[in-house]
Protein backbone atom coordinates (compact mmCIF):
# COMPACT_ATOMS: atom_id res chain seq x y z
CA UNK A 1 0.00 0.00 0.00
CA UNK A 2 2.45 2.52 0.85
CA UNK A 3 4.78 2.42 -1.95
CA UNK A 4 1.71 3.09 -3.76
CA UNK A 5 0.88 6.05 -2.39
CA UNK A 6 4.14 7.03 -2.80
CA UNK A 7 4.34 6.52 -6.47
CA UNK A 8 0.81 8.64 -6.64
CA UNK A 9 1.96 11.47 -4.69
CA UNK A 10 5.52 11.26 -7.38
CA UNK A 11 3.19 11.45 -10.16
CA UNK A 12 0.64 14.07 -8.56
CA UNK A 13 4.01 16.28 -7.70
CA UNK A 14 7.24 14.89 -9.20
CA UNK A 15 9.44 17.86 -7.92
CA UNK A 16 8.64 17.22 -4.37
CA UNK A 17 10.38 13.78 -2.16
CA UNK A 18 7.68 12.31 -0.47
CA UNK A 19 9.86 9.58 1.30
CA UNK A 20 10.83 12.58 3.46
CA UNK A 21 9.77 12.37 7.06
CA UNK A 22 7.79 16.21 6.40
CA UNK A 23 4.04 17.72 6.68
CA UNK A 24 3.13 17.53 3.18
CA UNK A 25 0.60 20.40 3.89
CA UNK A 26 2.00 22.39 6.19
CA UNK A 27 5.22 22.17 3.91
CA UNK A 28 3.12 22.95 1.00
CA UNK A 29 4.11 19.76 -0.56
CA UNK A 30 0.18 19.46 -1.27
CA UNK A 31 -2.55 22.35 -1.94
CA UNK A 32 -6.33 21.75 -1.75
CA UNK A 33 -6.57 20.83 -5.51
CA UNK A 34 -3.83 18.31 -5.08
CA UNK A 35 -5.97 16.44 -2.03
CA UNK A 36 -8.75 16.20 -4.46
CA UNK A 37 -6.24 14.69 -7.66
CA UNK A 38 -4.87 12.34 -5.06
CA UNK A 39 -8.36 11.61 -3.97
CA UNK A 40 -9.83 10.50 -7.57
CA UNK A 41 -6.45 8.84 -7.80
CA UNK A 42 -6.41 6.75 -4.57
CA UNK A 43 -10.27 5.97 -5.53
CA UNK A 44 -9.56 4.28 -8.36
CA UNK A 45 -6.10 2.46 -7.40
CA UNK A 46 -7.76 0.97 -4.57
CA UNK A 47 -11.29 0.71 -6.03
CA UNK A 48 -12.91 2.64 -3.01
CA UNK A 49 -14.98 5.44 -2.58
CA UNK A 50 -12.99 7.90 0.08
CA UNK A 51 -15.40 9.15 2.39
CA UNK A 52 -16.39 12.75 1.59
CA UNK A 53 -16.20 13.98 5.13
CA UNK A 54 -12.56 12.20 5.68
CA UNK A 55 -11.33 14.42 3.03
CA UNK A 56 -9.77 17.18 5.54
CA UNK A 57 -5.98 18.06 4.92
CA UNK A 58 -4.87 16.33 8.00
CA UNK A 59 -5.59 13.10 6.28
CA UNK A 60 -3.40 13.31 3.74
CA UNK A 61 -0.39 15.37 5.54
CA UNK A 62 2.12 12.23 5.60
CA UNK A 63 1.83 8.77 4.28
CA UNK A 64 1.19 7.40 7.64
CA UNK A 65 -2.02 9.67 7.63
CA UNK A 66 -3.03 8.10 4.24
CA UNK A 67 -2.30 4.67 5.11
CA UNK A 68 -5.12 5.38 8.06
CA UNK A 69 -7.18 6.55 5.90
CA UNK A 70 -7.13 3.88 3.15
CA UNK A 71 -7.83 1.28 6.06
CA UNK A 72 -10.74 3.25 7.71
CA UNK A 73 -12.32 3.15 3.87
CA UNK A 74 -11.60 -0.39 3.63
CA UNK A 75 -8.39 -1.08 2.24
CA UNK A 76 -6.10 -3.92 3.85
CA UNK B 1 -37.25 22.45 9.86
CA UNK B 2 -39.19 20.02 8.19
CA UNK B 3 -42.57 20.27 5.66
CA UNK B 4 -44.93 18.33 4.20
CA UNK B 5 -47.27 19.50 1.84
CA UNK B 6 -50.64 17.84 0.04
CA UNK B 7 -52.83 19.09 -2.92
CA UNK B 8 -50.26 21.23 -4.78
CA UNK B 9 -47.97 20.51 -7.73
CA UNK B 10 -45.28 21.88 -10.42
CA UNK B 11 -47.09 22.15 -13.40
CA UNK B 12 -43.87 23.87 -15.86
CA UNK B 13 -40.35 24.73 -16.05
CA UNK B 14 -38.96 27.07 -18.30
CA UNK B 15 -35.16 27.17 -18.19
CA UNK B 16 -33.81 30.70 -19.40
CA UNK B 17 -30.13 30.69 -20.66
CA UNK B 18 -27.61 33.02 -21.94
CA UNK B 19 -26.58 32.07 -25.69
CA UNK B 20 -22.87 32.99 -25.08
CA UNK B 21 -20.49 29.67 -24.08
CA UNK B 22 -16.43 30.07 -22.56
CA UNK B 23 -14.75 27.22 -22.59
CA UNK B 24 -12.77 25.99 -20.02
CA UNK B 25 -9.70 26.26 -22.45
CA UNK B 26 -9.89 30.16 -23.03
CA UNK B 27 -9.96 30.87 -19.63
CA UNK B 28 -7.15 29.01 -18.20
CA UNK B 29 -4.41 31.49 -18.59
CA UNK B 30 -5.33 33.73 -15.79
CA UNK B 31 -4.94 30.86 -13.60
CA UNK B 32 -1.78 30.21 -11.43
CA UNK B 33 -2.20 26.60 -11.99
CA UNK B 34 0.19 25.42 -15.09
CA UNK B 35 -1.40 24.31 -18.37
CA UNK B 36 -0.96 20.79 -17.17
CA UNK B 37 -2.61 21.11 -14.04
CA UNK B 38 -5.33 23.21 -15.16
CA UNK B 39 -6.42 20.39 -17.49
CA UNK B 40 -6.23 18.01 -14.19
CA UNK B 41 -8.76 20.39 -12.65
CA UNK B 42 -10.88 20.21 -15.84
CA UNK B 43 -10.91 16.69 -15.52
CA UNK B 44 -11.46 16.62 -11.78
CA UNK B 45 -14.31 18.78 -11.59
CA UNK B 46 -16.25 18.42 -14.81
CA UNK B 47 -15.77 21.74 -15.88
CA UNK B 48 -15.68 22.14 -20.21
CA UNK B 49 -17.87 25.48 -20.67
CA UNK B 50 -20.11 27.45 -18.82
CA UNK B 51 -22.50 29.79 -20.14
CA UNK B 52 -22.14 33.66 -19.28
CA UNK B 53 -24.56 37.07 -19.96
CA UNK B 54 -23.45 39.57 -21.98
CA UNK B 55 -22.53 42.93 -20.33
CA UNK B 56 -25.44 44.92 -19.19
CA UNK B 57 -28.02 41.78 -19.07
CA UNK B 58 -29.31 41.67 -15.40
CA UNK B 59 -31.71 38.44 -13.91
CA UNK B 60 -34.22 40.40 -14.28
CA UNK B 61 -33.93 40.33 -18.50
CA UNK B 62 -33.39 36.78 -18.26
CA UNK B 63 -37.26 36.50 -16.76
CA UNK B 64 -38.90 38.90 -18.60
CA UNK B 65 -37.49 36.96 -21.58
CA UNK B 66 -38.81 33.81 -20.18
CA UNK B 67 -42.39 34.81 -19.20
CA UNK B 68 -42.97 36.94 -22.41
CA UNK B 69 -41.83 33.12 -23.87
CA UNK B 70 -44.75 31.65 -21.63
CA UNK B 71 -47.38 34.68 -22.77
CA UNK B 72 -46.76 34.18 -26.42
CA UNK B 73 -46.95 30.55 -26.20
CA UNK B 74 -50.12 30.11 -23.96
CA UNK B 75 -48.28 28.42 -21.57
CA UNK B 76 -49.44 30.93 -18.93
CA UNK B 77 -51.94 33.61 -18.60
CA UNK B 78 -51.03 36.97 -17.13
CA UNK B 79 -54.72 37.00 -15.23
CA UNK B 80 -53.87 33.64 -13.15
CA UNK B 81 -50.63 34.68 -11.69
CA UNK B 82 -51.85 35.30 -7.98
CA UNK B 83 -47.75 35.47 -6.77
CA UNK B 84 -44.53 36.37 -8.29
CA UNK B 85 -41.64 35.25 -6.24
CA UNK B 86 -38.17 36.31 -7.58
CA UNK B 87 -34.97 34.06 -5.99
CA UNK B 88 -31.57 35.63 -6.73
CA UNK B 89 -28.71 37.37 -5.14
CA UNK B 90 -28.18 39.75 -8.08
CA UNK B 91 -31.22 41.95 -7.98
CA UNK B 92 -31.50 45.12 -10.47
CA UNK B 93 -31.65 47.58 -7.56
CA UNK B 94 -31.31 47.93 -3.26
CA UNK B 95 -34.85 49.41 -3.92
CA UNK B 96 -37.35 48.43 -5.62
CA UNK B 97 -38.39 44.76 -5.30
CA UNK B 98 -37.43 43.32 -9.02
CA UNK B 99 -40.43 41.11 -8.39
CA UNK B 100 -42.36 44.40 -8.47
CA UNK B 101 -40.14 45.57 -11.14
CA UNK B 102 -41.31 42.32 -13.72
CA UNK B 103 -45.23 42.74 -12.49
CA UNK B 104 -45.01 46.82 -13.47
CA UNK B 105 -43.32 45.47 -16.43
CA UNK B 106 -46.12 43.17 -17.32
CA UNK B 107 -48.88 44.81 -16.16
CA UNK B 108 -49.93 42.00 -13.79
CA UNK B 109 -53.04 42.59 -11.41
CA UNK B 110 -52.40 44.28 -7.87
CA UNK B 111 -53.39 41.13 -6.64
CA UNK B 112 -50.68 39.96 -7.31
CA UNK B 113 -48.17 39.32 -4.74
CA UNK B 114 -44.42 40.10 -5.25
CA UNK B 115 -41.71 39.20 -3.23
CA UNK B 116 -37.93 39.09 -3.48
CA UNK B 117 -36.01 36.19 -1.62
CA UNK B 118 -31.90 36.60 -1.29
CA UNK B 119 -30.82 32.91 -1.56
CA UNK B 120 -28.61 30.68 -3.88
CA UNK B 121 -27.51 27.82 -4.13
CA UNK B 122 -30.91 26.33 -2.51
CA UNK B 123 -32.47 28.80 -4.01
CA UNK B 124 -34.77 26.71 -6.05
CA UNK B 125 -35.98 24.00 -2.94
CA UNK B 126 -36.52 27.80 -0.68
CA UNK B 127 -38.89 29.19 -3.67
CA UNK B 128 -40.51 25.70 -3.99
CA UNK B 129 -41.43 25.44 -0.21
CA UNK B 130 -42.35 29.14 -0.24
CA UNK B 131 -44.74 28.52 -3.44
CA UNK B 132 -46.57 25.86 -1.56
CA UNK B 133 -46.72 27.85 1.73
CA UNK B 134 -48.34 30.51 -0.33
CA UNK B 135 -50.68 28.47 -1.72
CA UNK B 136 -52.32 26.84 1.27
CA UNK B 137 -54.35 30.87 0.68
CA UNK B 138 -57.37 30.45 -0.49
CA UNK B 139 -56.36 33.71 -2.84
CA UNK B 140 -53.76 32.13 -4.63
CA UNK B 141 -54.11 29.13 -6.79
CA UNK B 142 -50.98 29.78 -9.29
CA UNK B 143 -47.23 30.76 -8.50
CA UNK B 144 -44.46 31.69 -10.67
CA UNK B 145 -41.55 30.86 -8.85
CA UNK B 146 -38.62 32.81 -11.05
CA UNK B 147 -34.65 31.49 -10.24
CA UNK B 148 -32.65 33.96 -11.36
CA UNK B 149 -28.47 34.83 -10.89
CA UNK B 150 -26.08 37.01 -13.13
CA UNK B 151 -23.16 36.84 -10.60
CA UNK B 152 -20.28 36.47 -13.30
CA UNK B 153 -19.53 40.40 -13.16
CA UNK B 154 -18.85 39.69 -9.81
CA UNK B 155 -15.99 36.60 -9.99
CA UNK B 156 -12.81 37.55 -10.42
CA UNK B 157 -10.73 36.38 -13.99
CA UNK B 158 -8.04 35.01 -12.39
CA UNK B 159 -10.18 33.17 -9.35
CA UNK B 160 -9.89 29.67 -10.59
CA UNK B 161 -12.06 28.81 -7.03
CA UNK B 162 -15.08 30.18 -9.07
CA UNK B 163 -14.36 31.07 -12.51
CA UNK B 164 -14.10 28.04 -13.95
CA UNK B 165 -17.82 26.96 -12.51
CA UNK B 166 -19.99 30.02 -12.56
CA UNK B 167 -23.17 30.20 -14.73
CA UNK B 168 -25.49 32.78 -15.90
CA UNK B 169 -29.41 31.66 -15.98
CA UNK B 170 -32.91 31.84 -14.94
CA UNK B 171 -35.72 29.49 -14.31
CA UNK B 172 -39.44 29.31 -14.06
CA UNK B 173 -41.44 27.42 -11.98
CA UNK B 174 -45.77 27.46 -12.32
CA UNK B 175 -46.48 25.81 -9.22
CA UNK B 176 -50.31 25.30 -8.39
CA UNK B 177 -52.97 23.83 -6.34
CA UNK B 178 -54.29 20.38 -7.82
CA UNK B 179 -56.53 17.61 -6.74
CA UNK B 180 -53.42 15.09 -6.79
CA UNK B 181 -53.35 13.43 -3.58
CA UNK B 182 -49.42 12.89 -3.48
CA UNK B 183 -47.52 14.38 -0.74
CA UNK B 184 -44.33 16.34 -1.20
CA UNK B 185 -41.95 16.48 1.69
CA UNK B 186 -39.62 18.99 2.25
CA UNK B 187 -36.56 20.57 4.51
CA UNK B 188 -34.52 23.46 5.57
CA UNK B 189 -31.97 24.19 7.56
CA UNK B 190 -29.58 27.19 7.97
CA UNK B 191 -26.56 28.19 9.74
CA UNK B 192 -25.86 31.36 10.20
CA UNK B 193 -22.41 30.95 11.94
CA UNK B 194 -20.98 29.97 8.50
CA UNK B 195 -22.57 33.03 6.53
CA UNK B 196 -18.90 34.33 5.19
CA UNK B 197 -17.86 30.94 3.57
CA UNK B 198 -19.31 32.29 0.42
CA UNK B 199 -19.75 36.30 0.33
CA UNK B 200 -19.43 38.86 -2.16
CA UNK B 201 -17.62 41.24 0.69
CA UNK B 202 -17.53 45.07 -0.57
CA UNK B 203 -20.86 46.95 -1.87
CA UNK B 204 -23.70 46.32 0.33
CA UNK B 205 -24.28 48.91 3.02
CA UNK B 206 -21.83 47.75 5.43
CA UNK B 207 -18.77 47.99 3.31
CA UNK B 208 -19.57 50.03 -0.04
CA UNK B 209 -17.87 49.94 -3.37
CA UNK B 210 -15.03 52.00 -3.37
CA UNK B 211 -12.06 52.64 -5.43
CA UNK B 212 -9.88 50.83 -2.69
CA UNK B 213 -11.90 48.26 -2.19
CA UNK B 214 -11.37 47.29 -6.49
CA UNK B 215 -8.05 46.62 -5.75
CA UNK B 216 -7.20 43.16 -6.62
CA UNK B 217 -5.16 41.31 -3.58
CA UNK B 218 -3.62 37.61 -4.18
CA UNK B 219 -4.85 35.12 -1.58
CA UNK B 220 -2.63 32.27 -0.10
CA UNK B 221 -2.69 30.26 -3.07
CA UNK B 222 -2.40 32.25 -6.06
CA UNK B 223 -5.73 33.56 -7.21
CA UNK B 224 -6.51 37.33 -7.68
CA UNK B 225 -9.98 39.07 -6.47
CA UNK B 226 -10.54 42.09 -4.99
CA UNK B 227 -13.02 43.01 -2.31
CA UNK B 228 -15.78 43.45 -5.36
CA UNK B 229 -15.72 40.06 -5.98
CA UNK B 230 -17.33 36.93 -5.33
CA UNK B 231 -15.13 34.86 -2.71
CA UNK B 232 -15.35 31.43 -2.03
CA UNK B 233 -13.90 29.28 1.00
CA UNK B 234 -13.80 25.98 -1.30
CA UNK B 235 -12.27 23.44 1.66
CA UNK B 236 -15.46 24.72 4.16
CA UNK B 237 -17.81 24.91 1.50
CA UNK B 238 -17.20 21.18 0.56
CA UNK B 239 -16.76 19.76 4.17
CA UNK B 240 -20.17 21.45 5.27
CA UNK B 241 -22.00 19.76 1.71
CA UNK B 242 -20.42 16.24 2.65
CA UNK B 243 -20.84 16.84 6.42
CA UNK B 244 -24.74 18.10 6.14
CA UNK B 245 -26.70 16.87 3.01
CA UNK B 246 -26.52 13.34 3.30
CA UNK B 247 -28.20 13.00 6.50
CA UNK B 248 -30.26 15.46 5.42
CA UNK B 249 -31.39 13.50 2.42
CA UNK B 250 -31.55 10.22 4.69
CA UNK B 251 -34.23 12.76 7.03
CA UNK B 252 -35.98 13.25 4.16
CA UNK B 253 -36.43 9.86 2.69
CA UNK B 254 -37.26 8.59 6.93
CA UNK B 255 -39.82 11.27 6.57
CA UNK B 256 -41.71 9.93 3.40
CA UNK B 257 -41.17 6.48 4.46
CA UNK B 258 -39.42 5.75 1.69
CA UNK B 259 -35.95 4.01 0.87
CA UNK B 260 -33.41 5.48 -1.51
CA UNK B 261 -34.72 3.49 -4.71
CA UNK B 262 -38.15 5.24 -4.41
CA UNK B 263 -36.46 8.28 -6.42
CA UNK B 264 -35.97 7.81 -9.80
CA UNK B 265 -33.68 10.85 -10.15
CA UNK B 266 -31.57 12.86 -7.26
CA UNK B 267 -31.37 16.38 -9.41
CA UNK B 268 -28.80 18.35 -6.76
CA UNK B 269 -27.15 21.62 -7.02
CA UNK B 270 -24.05 21.65 -9.17
CA UNK B 271 -21.24 22.80 -7.85
CA UNK B 272 -18.50 20.31 -9.26
CA UNK B 273 -18.93 16.46 -10.13
CA UNK B 274 -16.16 15.58 -7.55
CA UNK B 275 -18.53 16.68 -4.98
CA UNK B 276 -21.28 15.23 -6.39
CA UNK B 277 -20.51 12.00 -7.36
CA UNK B 278 -19.00 11.99 -3.34
CA UNK B 279 -22.31 12.44 -2.45
CA UNK B 280 -23.59 10.10 -4.24
CA UNK B 281 -21.29 7.36 -3.25
CA UNK B 282 -22.27 8.38 0.16
CA UNK B 283 -25.63 8.00 -0.26
CA UNK B 284 -25.14 4.46 -2.24
CA UNK B 285 -26.90 6.46 -5.29
CA UNK B 286 -25.76 5.53 -9.00
CA UNK B 287 -23.96 8.11 -10.33
CA UNK B 288 -26.35 8.13 -13.24
CA UNK B 289 -29.06 8.75 -10.92
CA UNK B 290 -27.66 12.46 -9.94
CA UNK B 291 -26.36 13.79 -12.88
CA UNK B 292 -23.64 16.23 -12.87
CA UNK B 293 -23.78 17.00 -16.76
CA UNK B 294 -24.88 21.03 -15.81
CA UNK B 295 -21.73 22.51 -14.42
CA UNK B 296 -19.94 20.95 -16.82
CA UNK B 297 -22.16 21.96 -19.95
CA UNK B 298 -23.20 25.22 -18.79
CA UNK B 299 -21.89 26.08 -15.69
CA UNK B 300 -23.05 26.75 -11.82
CA UNK B 301 -25.86 29.20 -11.56
CA UNK B 302 -26.60 29.25 -8.05
CA UNK B 303 -30.60 28.18 -7.54
CA UNK B 304 -31.09 27.78 -11.12
CA UNK B 305 -28.77 24.69 -11.38
CA UNK B 306 -31.70 22.20 -10.07
CA UNK B 307 -34.36 23.37 -12.78
CA UNK B 308 -31.99 23.24 -14.90
CA UNK B 309 -30.78 19.71 -14.37
CA UNK B 310 -34.20 18.74 -14.38
CA UNK B 311 -34.85 20.44 -17.97
CA UNK B 312 -31.90 19.49 -19.58
CA UNK B 313 -32.35 15.35 -18.44
CA UNK B 314 -35.52 15.02 -18.15
CA UNK B 315 -36.88 17.03 -20.98
CA UNK B 316 -40.62 15.72 -22.28
CA UNK B 317 -39.97 12.66 -20.04
CA UNK B 318 -42.36 14.15 -17.59
CA UNK B 319 -44.29 15.87 -19.84
CA UNK B 320 -45.44 12.69 -21.29
CA UNK B 321 -45.07 10.86 -18.16
CA UNK B 322 -43.85 11.31 -14.51
CA UNK B 323 -40.63 10.85 -12.64
CA UNK B 324 -39.71 10.82 -8.81
CA UNK B 325 -37.44 13.45 -7.56
CA UNK B 326 -35.46 13.93 -4.65
CA UNK B 327 -33.87 17.58 -5.34
CA UNK B 328 -31.32 19.22 -3.21
CA UNK B 329 -29.51 22.60 -2.89
CA UNK B 330 -26.56 23.69 -0.44
CA UNK B 331 -24.73 26.99 -0.16
CA UNK B 332 -24.81 30.04 0.84
CA UNK B 333 -26.08 30.98 4.00
CA UNK B 334 -25.25 28.73 5.28
CA UNK B 335 -28.45 26.90 3.64
CA UNK B 336 -29.54 23.50 2.86
CA UNK B 337 -32.71 22.22 1.53
CA UNK B 338 -34.68 19.33 -0.09
CA UNK B 339 -37.63 18.16 -1.95
CA UNK B 340 -39.33 15.37 -2.55
CA UNK B 341 -41.54 15.44 -5.21
CA UNK B 342 -43.01 13.15 -8.36
CA UNK B 343 -43.45 15.34 -11.20
CA UNK B 344 -46.05 14.50 -13.75
CA UNK B 345 -47.49 15.32 -17.02
CA UNK B 346 -45.94 19.10 -16.69
CA UNK B 347 -47.53 21.26 -19.92
CA UNK B 348 -44.22 21.79 -20.49
CA UNK B 349 -40.08 21.44 -19.19
CA UNK B 350 -37.79 22.94 -21.73
CA UNK B 351 -34.70 24.80 -22.14
CA UNK B 352 -34.64 28.53 -24.08
CA UNK B 353 -31.61 30.72 -25.18
CA UNK B 354 -31.75 34.34 -24.58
Amino acid sequence: MKQKIINILADLRPEFDFNEDVNFIEDGMLDSFDIISLVSDLDSTFGISIDGVDILPENFSSIAAIENLLKKNGVK
Amino acid sequence: MDFVFKNKRISGILTILPKKTVKFEDEMANYSFSPAKCMKLKLAMGYKEHRIAEPGQCSSDFCKFGLQYMFDNNLIKKEDIDALLFVSQSADYYMPPTSNIIQGHFGLKHDCLCLDINQGCAGFEIGLIQSFMLLEQPAINKVVLMNADVLSPKVSDQDRNSKPLIGDAASITIVEKSNDDTTIYANIKMDGTGAFALNIPAGGFRMPSTAETAIMEQDAVGNFRSKNNLVMQGDDVFNFVQREVPPMIEHLLKQADVDKDWADWYMFHQPNKFMLHKLADKLGVPHEKMPANIVENFGNASGVTVPTCISYNLGDVIVNGSSKLCLAGFGVGLTWSSVLVEMSHLMFNQIVEF
